[in-house]
């Protein structure tokens, strides 16, 4: 089907997929625009049209002085809190999930992998079951409303995950490598270490970027185990956004939930196939 | 030394599994149990009364309410993601010009929260300033759209924004199983005359069943789940008409005081999801060669 002409299905085939595409971007379009605008360009014109003059006023508000109820700090301190929430727990629970994957293919032994069965219906368990009682444990270690308390709950959700990601990758190892190694009177971590893990690049970036994702966006935990400190940023935006104000200020609305978007959006820009290998890997094959 | 070796990995993984279980299914049961105590506030041990909490979801207007917008909204959100995911994805196959392009476009809105895809149409839906008015703006004077504060149609502002959201990623599933097929089985139908849209339908869609089941899988426990894009968009309301289950338990059990209730509810939550999994999963896992 190559160099076809300009038939009739050609142009069709086309002309759905660019209206798709404008489907699809119309919201981010909306949202830029929206946040240059000031208020009264936002009630003169409408959803699509152009800011008449270029207005970051909304942006620095949005960062640092917007009001939620009586707390005027922006969204900084929120974002600010994801990061130190997101760093450790993303790094921790691919860590152990590399550990996990390791055993769980190469030294599997009786009952390894109906226990890693077991372990897999946490990647589609409904939080929700967890949300009570982990409250109580969490209150139990010293951790309630704690950025800490909100990290281990990360690591304990996306370890089922994780584990998956690196058991299937490892999985498809060539057995030989290790079993070279083994003769050679390599142990457990030294074939880890000089062997799996130097092989591990590509399913670590898969892992890494999924669990910045999911941990970042997540707003679950968030809003059940964080305290007045800790609120990750998209409690933040939520609160901003739903706040009950006399005027709804749109503009900074819009130029607040794009800074919450922006790293998540930079690293699917810059790493957008490891992000789509991760979003399949998860669901074709358990 | 030796048997050290041989302990060494089944050592590193235990405490993984004692962990892992701990969370999964140490605090299922624990939620089990708080669902049958009369607590309110706080976790109460002591006021056992079975499985009175239940009896009581069971009546609740609410709750009906929750599983309706659940209803609707599962149908479709999986419906209408796998539609439009289908259709892109056999449009994206016919060797496209600027096909990552696209593909990137069409799936960005997976990357970003759905607290932020949530503000953002909670701002284009918004009665007045919104759509509608630029469908005004536009010429359109008598073009209404006030569903968003409508307590019968908000639940569809929440289905549009889904699918928005989610029909990339079906798109992505379908593309990786399209590209899974051999051209030559397309080459060999149209030899014998059958035509493109006939050749998807017959021959192309049948291969692709299993993918298809696993998309609904993800993307039916995902609706269960929805808790996040209803809370940006709507908070559940007008009133509690956009309730969902997810938002349900939370609003019992975080900010009126019924956590045997809200505890139920998760109990269901869990229920309706482990009926959808489970199956899967053990399919899954026995249908593998365990060694290779």
């Amino acid at each position: 089907m190559t160099a076809k002409s300009l038939t009739f299905g050609r142009v069709f085939t086309y002309g759905l997929l660019l209206v798709a595409a404008l489907f699809f971007l119309a919201p981010l379009y909306v949202m830029v625009v929206t946040s240059l605008k000031d208020a009264d360009q936002i009630r003169n014109g409408n959803l699509l049209s152009l800011p008449t003059s270029l207005n970051l006023e909304s942006w620095a508000l949005a960062w640092s002085s917007a009001c939620t109820g009586v707390d005027c700090r922006g969204l900084k301190p929120y974002f600010m809190n994801s990061v130190f929430m997101a760093v450790p727990a993303v790094l921790i629970s691919t860590a152990w999930g590399a550990i996990n994957g390791y055993v769980l293919s190469m030294w599997k032994f009786r009952g390894s992998e109906v226990l890693f069965g077991f372990l897999l219906f946490g990647v589609f368990m409904p939080f929700q079951v967890v949300l009570l009682p982990m409250s109580q444990v969490l209150g139990w270690l010293g951790l309630s409303s704690s950025i800490a308390g909100l990290v281990l709950v990360h690591c304990l959700a996306g370890m089922a995950g994780t584990t998956l990601f690196f058991r299937n990758y490892y999985t498809a190892v060539p057995r030989e490598l290790v079993n070279a190694a083994r003769i050679d009177g390599a142990g457990f971590w030294r074939i880890f270490w000089r062997i799996v893990l130097p092989m591990s690049t590509p399913i670590m970036m898969v892992t890494l970027i999924w669990q910045f994702t999911n941990i970042w966006n997540d707003f679950l935990f968030g809003v059940a185990f964080s305290g007045a400190d800790s609120k990750p940023v998209t409690v933040g935006l939520n609160n901003m956004a739903n706040t009950t104000s006399s005027v709804k200020n749109y503009n900074v609305d819009m130029a607040a939930a794009i800074i919450a978007g922006l790293p998540t959006m930079l690293v699917y820009v810059l790493a957008g196939q490891y992000f789509v290998k991760g979003l399949t890997a998860g669901a074709v094959k358990g | 030394m030796k048997s050290f070796e041989n302990l060494l990995p089944k050592l590193v993984i235990a405490p993984s599994f004692v962990l892992g279980f701990a969370f999964i299914y140490g605090l299922m049961i624990w939620n089990g149990v708080l669902s049958l105590t009369g607590s309110r506030m706080l976790p109460n041990y002591e006021t056992f009364v079975g499985l009175e909490q239940y009896v009581q979801l069971w009546s609740m207007d609410r709750w009906y309410v929750a599983l309706k917008n659940l209803g609707i909204f599962s149908a479709l959100y999986v419906g209408g993601s796998m539609l439009v995911g289908m259709v892109l994805a056999i449009f994206l196959d016919q060797k496209i010009r600027a096909e990552g392009w696209l593909r990137t476009i069409y799936l960005y809105p997976m990357a970003l929260s759905f607290i932020v895809t949530g503000t953002a149409w909670k701002w284009i839906l918004n009665p007045s300033d919104g759509l509608q008015k630029l469908m005004h703006d536009l010429g359109w004077t008598t073009f209404n759209f006030d569903w968003l504060v409508q307590s019968d149609y908000a639940i569809y502002c929440v289905v549009i924004a889904g699918i928005w959201q989610s029909a990339g990623f079906a798109m992505a599933l379908f593309l990786a199983g399209l590209r899974g097929i051999d051209d030559s089985i397309i080459k060999a139908a149209q030899i014998d005359g059958a035509s493109l849209p006939l050749i998807y339908w017959r021959i192309i869609l049948p291969i692709l069943r299993p993918v298809v089941f696993s998309t609904i899988l993800v993307l039916s426990h995902l609706s269960i789940k929805s808790f996040d894009l209803v809370m940006a968009l709507t908070a559940g309301g007008p009133g509690y008409a956009t309730d969902v289950p997810a938002t349900f338990m939370y609003t019992m059990s975080f900010t009126r005081g019924q956590i045997g209730l809200g505890a139920a509810s998760a109990t269901m939550m869990l229920a309706t999801v482990a009926a959808i999994v489970v199956p899967y999963l053990y399919s899954e896992l026995r249908s593998k060669p365990h060694d290779r």
